[in-house]
């Protein structure tokens, strides 16, 4: 214990090193891993991001032009956003806020008209 | 005297995870020491069948909650090598430094849990005050604080820019000074001696017969790593196993405080060699055949063995990690004891059961 005193004095002396969240929350960092944003205007809908994301949480139609994130079974590893041939689909540095209920997020955009044979 | 039989676990105040021991008692001393596993298995190996190779590296990082970028490390490079590709130079260092950066969370994660399984309080606050900082490192460069997903067959997705650079050698500076300032405490304190000195003895021809792994092999004054293999950059960088010879719970401790520092070290060394280049080399094809990988885990030795049919899912994963070698010696270190030396000892092997049972 008093090999502990120098640490106990400093700590005394020194601001609390927790903040008071949430009234004063820490801003996220330039390059964290967070939501999915995707743009229905650049977005072709080739469900590139959903085969390769490995929890399976995005649904893509092609026919329909639909795309969908279900947020609670992301890991947020990016893969998607770094697969996305039209860099339409990105990661922002955002957490995903705490939420009462699950619910996915869907984007509907043109689907592709279908080529003539 | 009457023996009786008392359940240690799988819930217990100290153990984080599910483990179960059997302990044989007399009065208050254990005559032996049966562990029981199974609370908490996983499948993770299974799911090669419902995942294709490359989305496996989320899931092996899954393995462990701690050491996740080392698990997704060795299972990339035993598909490297089935695949025969090799992850360029620069790859190779940043893959250095974010499991150095693993390996201090880890040692201070178990440093402070071994304090407050001592009941040292305020010493287990400051040495997760300090993690902390390891933390925002990994969460500013990686993405995420502890499942990092920088590891891609072929080698990493993610760069250290010299902002980075710059902020994790000044991060670094303070970790290092705090660590040292608790180095008194941890290492020299009457309580603290009191409660590990001589407690769970391990001796080397135990350690070496029962195979034991890591810390708990290196505290038993057997001087074996698995980075003196070279894997990644460590070929390049000066290191020496931390070796302790006592054998017991204050020998392991002092081989993970020191090796904090040596990690420590070893992210300067690889940050000053950083090399220009590419971050990773595309991994085509489907391989067939068998492959395996070792590196070394905070907890010691962990061994992937991959076999692949030339399909885009694996055959079979097989993942043995340190905590599964380190269990056997439980049952030699604890006989002896008095019961209330117990929970210190059992954590003095740093458990990680989710790993083991995956």
């Amino acid at each position: 214990m008093p090999f502990m005193l120098p640490s106990i004095l400093r700590n005394v002396f020194s601001g609390p090193a927790t903040r008071p969240y949430p009234a004063n929350p820490r801003q996220p960092f330039a390059d964290a891993r967070g939501e999915l944003v995707n743009d229905p205007e650049t977005c072709i809908f080739c469900s590139i991001c959903a085969k390769k994301c490995p929890s399976q949480c995005l649904a893509v139609d092609k026919e329909l032009g639909t795309w969908e994130w279900d947020p609670f079974a992301c890991v947020y590893c990016g893969v998607c956003a770094e697969a996305c041939p039209t860099k339409s689909l990105r990661q922002t540095n955002v957490r995903r806020a705490v939420a009462r209920d699950k619910q996915s997020v869907a984007v509907q955009g043109q689907p592709k008209p279908k080529k003539s044979p | 005297m009457k023996t009786s039989i008392l359940p240690f676990g799988p819930q217990h105040p100290v153990l984080p995870e599910p483990i179960h021991l059997s302990l044989t008692i007399e009065n208050e001393t254990v005559l032996e020491a049966r562990p029981a596993l199974g609370y908490v298995h996983r499948g993770l190996e299974n799911l090669v069948a419902a995942r294709d190779m490359h989305q496996m590296v989320q899931v092996v990082e899954r393995v462990c909650g701690i050491c996740s970028m080392i698990h997704a490390m060795c299972y990339c490079q035993a598909l490297e090598e089935m695949l025969d590709i090799q992850a360029p130079p620069r790859a190779e260092y940043l893959r250095v430094i974010w499991s150095e950066l693993h390996r201090i969370h880890s040692h201070l994660l178990w440093l402070g849990l071994f304090a407050d399984a001592m009941g040292f309080e305020s010493l287990f606050m400051q040495l997760w005050k300090i993690r902390e900082r390891v933390m925002d490192i990994n969460e500013a460069t990686a993405g995420n604080r502890v499942i990092v997903s920088v590891n891609v067959v072929g080698g990493v997705r993610r760069d250290i820019d010299e902002d980075q650079v710059a902020m994790i050698e000044k991060e670094l500076v303070t970790v290092e000074r705090e660590v040292k300032q608790l180095s008194l405490t941890l290492l020299t304190d009457f309580t603290v001696k009191k409660r590990t000195k001589g407690k769970g003895v391990l001796t080397r021809e135990q350690a070496l017969e029962l195979g034991a792994a890591g810390p708990t092999l290196r505290g038993s004054g057997v001087a074996q790593d698995m980075r003196q293999l070279g894997y990644a950059a460590f070929k390049d960088l000066d290191f020496e196993p931390v070796v302790e010879t006592g054998g017991d719970s204050w020998a392991r401790a002092a081989v993970r405080f020191k090796e904090t520092l040596q990690s420590v070290d070893l992210v300067r060394q690889a940050l000053a060699g950083l090399p220009q280049g590419d971050l990773a080399v595309k991994a085509k094809g489907k391989p067939e055949g068998e492959a395996t990988a070792r590196v070394e885990q905070p907890r010691g030795e962990v061994l992937y063995y991959i076999k692949a049919n030339g399909t885009k899912h694996l055959d079979r994963l097989r993942i043995r990690t340190p905590t599964f070698a380190n269990i056997p010696p439980l049952t030699v270190m604890l006989p002896g004891l008095e019961l209330a030396d117990v929970p210190v000892v059992v954590l003095s092997i740093d458990p990680c059961i989710s790993c083991t049972e995956r």
